[in-house]
């Protein structure tokens, strides 16, 4: 019987460790080829005979790099500071006020939820070539700054603020925004820090949109930015590959520092979106 | 008397519009008068160079199902769906239940199996390109090495959309055993102790207590799964290529409403395409609420 238990161990953990392999090859191979000389890429060799950094330095002197780095953490930063202000405010809104017209306000953005934005592209371009929002920040911007997941997300979670605390505070002579900021918000900041963490990885990644809205180099996004270098460096795999290593790596840093609070955001949301 | 708890009504009332006036304005100006606009359009006959639109009726809608072109792309998005959906959470299910039933390095796990979610799909998308190179990529290398001769992949019609699955499937694992994992240890273990002292077998206990309790997730990380992958257009634009090749046999739905509106300007039968795919998603997240809600009834 304990026998069958450890093989059954072993053989869970040695899946484990195949999985883990496969899941985290593809990174692995890409941050070798970046090491690699041109001579080399093409060898099997997992780690390179002679390692380089001159891809790196071709890559950070040579392109835009740097400046794209910077533009995706402006937008995906502004982004998420629109959407962790106005989200919780209107699903604070929803959940403890009672007001005319609530739900049929309410239905109406949470319908839009349902909404893919490739309906919406057409019209938020025509309206950027309109009103001449061409080539700005703006332009990638405006179709992020509030979401309706996230206002449903927060009313979910302002429901398990008691009524009683935010009228302890109304008798203490708070104002209703007193109530909101002091009281309800600081009850619900794993969802807040779960919705920044969505937000921002959302923006971080997103492509459809800023390809449509962005034509000048100086304003691209890094995963603009390295679609665009990969295609002038066709086959210069070394190259790209150490583009796509400087677009990827700093996320993944930032990710393993804030591991916990990440994954275990995502479970409560899924739990109770 | 009765005038003071008024004012504290009328004063949380007016709170409440304040709170919400700027968000709701945005929303309607920003996601209800545009698609309103994108419907009013797919009616229309306008390429984005002429200033004359003209309605048109239904026929925007049936050149693109009558479209050989289109019908193509249409199943393309289908095959898409029924081929990564179940595998995503197929393997993420496994996954969750192997993380479930360990202690010893359970975050380790869960941080490898979760990278994927937090890297860009246009740098992964590279890195298969990358890999599933016909000459010199490095999975025809291992093949090689076991005495499987090079295959073209993304060169062949047949072969470069399971390519481009596989990168979705991929993508996609992470963050669906995360989720599953969190309805896992949701299950309260009394239930599985009950089973056991009832002698149901294993196989009984999972169908009977995991997928049973597990249910609601199950539903909502296959809508979710389902929902994404219809929109699936970062990969194929990146590892394919714009035209959706060869022979258009990646092509994607989204794929192809970029092209008609922003490669040929075709913005009406643009939106067509859009409110199509508008359709499709609303079905399904119709479907989800209807079986959620049958659940907690």
């Amino acid at each position: 019987m304990k026998t069958k238990r450890t093989l059954k161990k072993i053989l869970l953990y040695l899946s484990f460790v195949i999985i883990g392999a496969v899941m985290v090859f593809p990174f692995v191979w890409m941050v070798a080829t970046s090491f690699k000389t041109g001579a080399e890429i093409y060898s099997l060799n997992l780690i390179p005979h002679s390692p380089t950094l001159e891809n790196y330095a071709k890559v950070l002197k040579g392109s835009d790099f740097p400046r794209w780095f910077l533009n995706s953490f402006f937008i995906a930063g502004i982004t998420t500071i629109s959407v962790l202000v106005f989200d919780p405010l209107l699903g604070f809104a929803f959940c403890k006020y009672d007001f005319r017209g609530k739900n049929l306000i309410f239905t109406m953005l949470l319908s839009t939820m349902m909404i893919p934005t490739e309906m919406m592209i057409i019209p938020w371009y025509m309206m950027v070539n309109k009103l001449g929002w061409n080539n700005t920040y703006w332009s990638v911007l405006f179709p992020g700054l509030s979401s309706a997941f996230g206002i449903f997300l927060m009313r979910q979670f302002f429901t398990g603020v008691p009524n009683d605390l935010l009228d302890v505070g109304r008798i203490d002579g708070l104002t209703e925004f007193g109530v909101y900021t002091k009281i309800a918000l600081p009850l619900v900041t794993p969802a807040l820090s779960a919705l920044g963490i969505f937000t921002f990885l959302g923006n971080w990644n997103a492509f459809l949109w800023p390809v449509i809205a962005l034509d000048s180099k100086s304003k691209y996004t890094i995963t603009l930015g390295l679609a665009q270098f990969s295609a002038e460096n066709l086959s210069r795999w070394d190259l790209i590959m150490t583009g796509a290593s400087v677009a990827t790596i700093p996320i993944i840093i930032i990710f393993l520092i804030f591991q916990r609070q990440i994954i275990e955001g995502i479970q409560l949301t899924g739990v109770k979106g | 008397m009765k005038k003071k708890p008024m004012t504290m009504d009328r004063r949380k009332e007016r709170t409440a519009y304040l709170f919400i006036v700027l968000p709701v304005l945005y929303f309607l100006l920003f996601r209800m008068i545009p698609t309103l606009f994108s419907l009013i359009l797919s009616f229309m006959k306008w390429d984005l160079l002429s200033p004359n639109k003209e309605f048109i009726g239904l026929e925007n809608f049936i050149s693109v199902i009558t479209d050989k072109t289109l019908q193509k792309v249409l199943w393309n998005t289908v095959e898409y769906v029924i081929v990564c959906v179940p595998l995503m959470i197929v393997i993420s299910l496994a996954l969750a239940l192997m993380l479930n039933s360990i202690e010893k390095g359970k975050s380790f796990f869960r941080l490898l199996v979760f990278i994927p979610y937090v890297t860009s799909s246009v740098a992964i998308s590279y890195v298969w390109k990358w890999m599933f190179m016909q000459n010199g990529g490095i999975v025809n290398g291992l093949l090689r090495m076991v005495g499987i001769s090079a295959q073209p992949f993304l060169n062949s019609p047949d072969q470069s959309i399971f390519v481009i699955m596989s990168n979705v499937v991929w993508s996609n694992i992470g963050f669906n055993t995360i989720i599953l994992l969190a309805g896992l240890m949701q299950i309260p273990r009394t239930y599985y102790e009950a089973a056991q002292i009832d002698g149901a077998s294993p196989w009984n206990q999972f169908r009977y207590i995991t997928i049973r309790q597990l249910n609601p997730t199950l539903v909502y990380t296959t809508v979710m799964g389902t929902i994404r992958t219809l929109q699936v257009f970062t990969q194929v634009y990146n590892i394919a290529g714009t035209d959706g090749g060869p022979l258009k046999s990646t092509s994607s739905i989204v794929l192809e409403i970029y092209n008609t509106a922003f490669k040929q300007y075709k913005m009406g039968r643009a939106s067509a395409i859009t409110v199509i795919l508008f359709l499709f998603i609303m079905i399904i997240t119709l479907f989800q609420m209807k079986v959620l809600n049958k659940e907690t009834d």
